[in-house]
């Protein structure tokens, strides 16, 4: 442990600054609330699930923000099915 | 014909009324004729602000359904004689409020006043949208607090959108007016810094007024800032942000922490 961090306490006023210039970025972009992420979220899933069962629990979508690449993380997790199986 | 102004920030508490009522007084102190108009219908506060909560008999919704004039609506000020409030609602259901309601009494008070201030309600419903829908200048009241800017910056977009001016193609003047800037906590490098704030929401600052024990003393008086002490640095913030207003330049001072050496120490305050 570093005994100068007893004395100065980090700044966080950067940090907020930061934060929020990601954040509003994102958000004057996406006009109206209709957000970008929600939408390809909803519509890649509906693809998915026109052509193998997906069971809604096993779905995750993650989002990282950032002021220049923002990344969309879609883990669907395909049941084993013989049926489809059969047909591929 | 006078000009309107919405005084909004999309968060509550960051110093609306406050605000309103403190640059109502100031311009009213020059001479100008002044109207502040509650538009929080259901939770009205600029009544007791201005100190004329015993006062009210009629309000902004009777006004809109015709069941007073508005000259019988409006109180006047008992300090300045061209200082006055429309009072909103207590009781009624914010639904009451029309917009062709608002349009008639923004129109009337326009023709009567050289200023028309309307305190909007916190958040982006109806109410807040009818209080700027005929705003000519918004006051974007913000906290150095990163909600508040989130906040704000939603509002700076209503404004450009949902505002007749904008649906005119015009544009509705906009000024950033910092509140509850706490000097000490600036320096600490704890705070959003002005000019932080500044680039976020690129509209022009109006001025900056510092977290004070001079507001909460003001309101428990039911006098506006700017009346109580009018030597005192918030009141002479709320004067320069006034003067701004009507087209002064007048350069703008960021507070700082006046506490002295022992001060710093041992006067800590309390988040």
């Amino acid at each position: 442990m570093n005994i100068f961090r007893l004395f100065v306490k980090p700044k966080t006023a950067t940090t907020a600054r930061d934060r929020l210039q990601v954040l509003l970025a994102h958000e004057r972009a996406s006009v109206g609330g209709n957000d970008l992420v929600t939408i390809l979220r909803d519509e890649i899933l509906a693809v998915i699930s026109k052509h193998v069962k997906v069971d809604d629990n096993k779905v995750y979508v993650k989002l990282e923000r950032g002021l220049q690449v923002s990344t969309l993380e879609v883990d669907v997790q395909i049941p084993f099915d013989r049926t489809t199986r059969r047909a591929a | 014909m006078g000009k309107a102004i919405v005084v909004t920030s999309g968060k509550g508490g960051v110093g609306k009324t406050t605000s309103t009522a403190a640059i109502g007084a100031a311009l009213a102190q020059r001479g100008d004729k002044v109207v502040v108009v509650d538009f929080d219908v259901g939770l009205r506060n600029l009544d007791l602000v201005m100190g004329a909560e015993r006062r009210v008999v009629y309000d902004l919704i009777n006004v809109i359904h015709g069941e007073a004039k508005l000259a019988q609506a409006l109180i006047r000020d008992k300090r300045v004689e061209t200082l006055y409030l429309l009072p909103a609602s207590q009781t009624r259901d914010k639904d009451k409020l029309t917009p062709e309601g608002v349009e008639q009494v923004i129109t009337a008070l326009k023709k009567n006043f050289d200023w028309v201030i309307c305190d909007s309600p916190a958040g982006i419903e109806r109410g807040p949208t009818l209080a700027m829908r005929h705003a000519d200048i918004a006051i974007v009241v913000t906290n150095p607090e990163i909600s508040s800017v989130r906040d704000s910056d939603r509002i700076i977009g209503l404004l450009d959108a949902k505002t007749v001016k904008a649906e005119n193609g015009e544009r509705v003047e906009k000024h950033l007016l910092l509140t509850r800037y706490d000097p000490s906590r600036a320096e600490a490098g704890d705070m959003l810094q002005v000019d932080d704030v500044l680039e976020i929401l690129s509209i022009p600052l109006l001025g900056i007024i510092p977290e004070s024990t001079d507001v909460l003393r003001a309101s428990n008086l039911g006098t506006p800032v700017t009346l109580a002490d009018r030597n005192s640095e918030t009141a002479r913030a709320y004067y320069e942000a006034a003067r701004r207003l009507t087209g002064e330049t007048v350069p703008v001072t960021i507070p700082t922490d006046k506490r002295g050496f022992f001060g710093k120490f041992f006067g800590r305050k309390a988040a």
